[in-house]
């Protein structure tokens, strides 16, 4: 598995950005998460695989609390952003977000120009002192986006005419403009093509130096190639969390194995 | 024979056609369905088509075109002489289908007998007489030219009905024989049964649009018949409008500006109760309201557009005219002199149109994808900014549609003006005061002793071509915003 790493593991540990303990989702009557303690470091990748329907997504809406948004969803357990817990009474979700911003499985821009997308995140928040400040960080945002030399021409023509691959790193172009500190990104390559793939992959890679990034992806040769640390799901429950390349190449646990070489999932 | 006999005689042999349809072909099998090309039923249904298909459109053509012939058979029988100054030769024929109808119902009756009513020398005071006696309405006394134009009319029309009687059974049996004859076991029965449902369901979708076209039509040419009475210009120009209830003189103002101030006065202010209240409690039904709630009161808020527009005409006129009158009349503000006024009628409009509004404009953002709302909530905007900013731009073009709609509905709208508005045709920007739509003056022009020659009658006519423009106007630009942003955002 050591082949496909495109990235240098690093041994060293960061500083952890997002403490998680003794997490339990409930949709209704079904207990779709169960006791998963997990810690996502600073200027990290970390990568969440496992079947279909184990509960990567739900943890990871439940990082930025989109699971506020399900009426039937309950989240219990302990999630620390920076040592303060993110359920709290006091946190306001609305500005959690701004901190932890979220890119979808599938692109969604809204029906509006490429560069209103864009400046929608510092609009509501107020991050630009003046339309050259917005201008600045529109510009910056989709750079970082690895799109801006596709769309500098076009920016007042709809988001919504875009190709997928183009959308989605629209779409990463937008979450990066509000600045968060965590960015989740629910299986974002799903809709793609591999070209798209490998651009949105080598995005991840350099958003790495500035925030923590957490992935939930299908693909494992995507979590190998792009992650730092990998958290296996099953069933609901973590069962595996660690470097990835002993994840792929020495895992602990028999499941681990059996869904890495394919027997499971 | 009656019509409803010849239904169930076509009927019948449309019946018996399917058996023996359906029998010949197994026969021709030797008894094996599955050496058919067609299941069985296609075979005797083929037959049967082919006997009620010709016979009932045959029917339908001769009921139409009966009428027409013997009207204008009986119509050249009749002498100059007999139509007396200021009448016409069609009301006339009135009198004489009149007659000829109560003679039927006499006979029927057993009043008079059949060679009396076919007695060409019969006298014409006895028979008004009798006429009288046998209960039908005869209004003047019949005379001689009359009377043989009745009894030709009677003749010629059964005559009609009993050839009809004989075409259209003969037309059922020969197609029954016909088809009856090409069954055989290769014979595609299915392929034509598939084609003869298509045409059937091509006749029903035509039928609908046919008459929308015959609708356009008589309104074009009774608009046409106005328009040679009295000037278009003073007509789409005018303002005043004060038809002479006198009938005949060519002293009436009918300028349709007043009118159409009136409507497009009241439909405003209607929208504007009805486009924000209905807007706003879409979205708090469709964005905010937890399952339970939204199951409860949005059916609710429809019941309001179950309710017949005069019972809120009644709801004007009775509660609101008089508590707006309250506060903005004399004994409040003094702005308002009788509780009819633009105010009272736009008001309950404006709460009719709110289910209009509320429940379009509710699938319409129901239909926004969530992945939208995700997005924006993924990017820290509040409930409120979403909504505004994200959700509603991309329901837009629907909520525009829905409220043309409305619009449309609004300038329509008849009952609730007719009690809620008032009765005069006035130009004014004075909310509180009483006026008058284009739709309520077409119903106070054609009520009552209309003589559908005078151009107070047509003006109806010339009216409602006016509303139905703008209507039709509304809907197809409603479609058109519909179409045009739906392509872009999906």
């Amino acid at each position: 598995m050591n082949d496909m790493t495109r990235v240098e593991r690093q041994v060293d540990t960061n500083k952890i950005k997002l403490e998680c303990r003794d997490c339990q989702v409930h949709y209704g009557e079904t207990h779709a998460i169960k006791d998963v303690n997990v810690d996502i470091e600073d200027k990290t990748v970390t990568a969440f695989i496992g079947p279909s329907g184990c509960g990567k997504s739900t943890f990871l809406r439940c990082l930025n609390r989109m699971n506020d948004t399900i009426d039937i969803a309950r989240v219990k357990g302990s999630f620390k952003l920076d040592g303060e817990d993110i359920y709290d009474k006091r946190v306001d979700p609305v500005q959690l977000r701004a901190k932890v911003g979220m890119v979808f499985q599938k692109p969604n821009p809204f029906p509006k120009s490429i560069y209103d997308n864009v400046a929608y995140g510092p609009r509501i928040h107020g991050l630009a002192k003046n339309k050259a400040d917005l201008d600045d960080i529109v510009e910056k945002s989709l750079r970082r986006g690895a799109i801006w030399d596709e769309v500098k021409d076009r920016l007042d023509a709809p988001g919504t005419g875009l190709s997928g691959g183009q959308q989605q790193r629209l779409c990463i172009a937008r979450a990066v403009a509000t600045e968060p500190e965590v960015l989740l990104m629910d299986e974002p390559c799903s809709a793609l093509d591999p070209i798209a793939t490998a651009q949105v992959e080598e995005l991840i890679d350099e958003l790495r130096e500035q925030y923590s990034v957490v992935i939930v992806t299908h693909s494992m040769q995507q979590a190998a190639r792009v992650s730092q640390k990998t958290a296996f799901f099953h069933l609901g429950s973590l069962v595996e969390f660690g470097e990835t390349g002993q994840i792929f190449t020495n895992p602990v646990d028999p499941r681990t194995e059996s869904y890495i070489t394919g027997r499971i999932g | 024979m009656p019509i409803v006999w010849l239904f169930l005689i076509v009927m019948a042999i449309a019946a018996i056609g399917y058996v023996l349809g359906r029998s010949r072909a197994l026969q021709s099998a030797g008894g094996d369905s599955r050496d058919l090309h067609s299941l069985p039923v296609f075979y005797g249904a083929n037959v049967a088509l082919k006997a009620v298909v010709p016979a009932f459109g045959l029917l339908i053509i001769w009921l139409l075109a009966q009428p027409l012939y013997v009207s204008s058979q009986v119509s050249q029988t009749i002498p100059d002489s007999v139509i007396k100054e200021g009448s016409s030769r069609s009301l006339v024929m009135a009198e004489v289908r009149r007659t000829a109808f109560g003679l039927d119902n006499a006979v029927a009756q057993g009043d008079i007998t059949e060679e009396l009513a076919r007695n060409a020398r019969a006298d014409v005071a006895d028979m008004t007489q009798r006429l009288k006696d046998a209960g039908q309405v005869v209004t003047s006394n019949i005379t001689q030219p009359v009377l043989m134009a009745a009894q030709s009319y009677r003749i010629l029309n059964s005559t009609g009905y009993f050839i009809m009687s004989i075409v259209v059974i003969a037309a059922a049996l020969l197609g029954a024989a016909f088809s009856w004859r090409q069954t055989h076991s290769e014979y595609r029965a299915r392929n034509v049964v598939e084609q003869g449902i298509r045409v059937l369901l091509l006749a029903a979708a035509s039928i609908a649009i046919l008459t929308t076209v015959g609708i356009v039509l008589s309104l074009v040419f009774n608009t046409w018949e106005f328009f040679k009475l009295y000037p278009a210009t003073d007509f789409f120009f005018g303002l005043t409008w004060s038809p002479s209830f006198s009938g005949r003189g060519g002293s009436s103002a009918l300028g349709v500006l007043p009118l159409l101030w009136g409507t497009l006065y009241i439909s405003i202010v209607a929208l504007l109760v009805a486009v924000p209240i209905g807007l706003f409690a879409a979205i708090y039904l469709s964005e905010y309201a937890s399952p339970r709630v939204r199951a409860f009161a949005k059916p609710l808020l429809e019941v309001l557009a179950g309710i017949p527009t005069i019972v809120y005409g009644l709801f004007a006129l009775l509660t609101v005219g008089p508590l707006l009158l309250g506060i903005f009349g004399d004994g409040g503000l003094g702005w308002m002199k009788a509780g009819t006024a633009v105010m009272t009628a736009g008001l309950v409009m404006g709460i009719m149109l709110i289910p209009f509004v509320s429940s379009l404009s509710d699938d319409i953002i129901n239909a926004v994808p969530q992945a939208m709302r995700d997005g924006s909530y993924g990017l820290g905007a509040t409930q409120s900014e979403t909504i505004r900013q994200v959700v509603l731009p991309a329901a837009l073009p629907g909520i525009v549609g829905a409220i043309l709609l409305a619009a449309s509905r609004a300038i329509g709208e008849t009952m609730i003006v007719v009690l809620g508005a008032g009765a005069a045709a006035r130009l004014s920007l004075n909310p509180f005061e009483a006026m008058t739509t284009v739709t309520a003056k077409i119903v106070s022009q054609l009520t009552g002793d209309a003589d559908f020659a005078s151009p107070e009658a047509l003006v109806a006519f010339a009216l409602g071509m006016t509303l139905f423009i703008i209507t039709l106007g509304l809907n197809v630009f409603a479609l058109y915003i519909v179409r045009k942003y739906r392509e872009q955002y999906e």
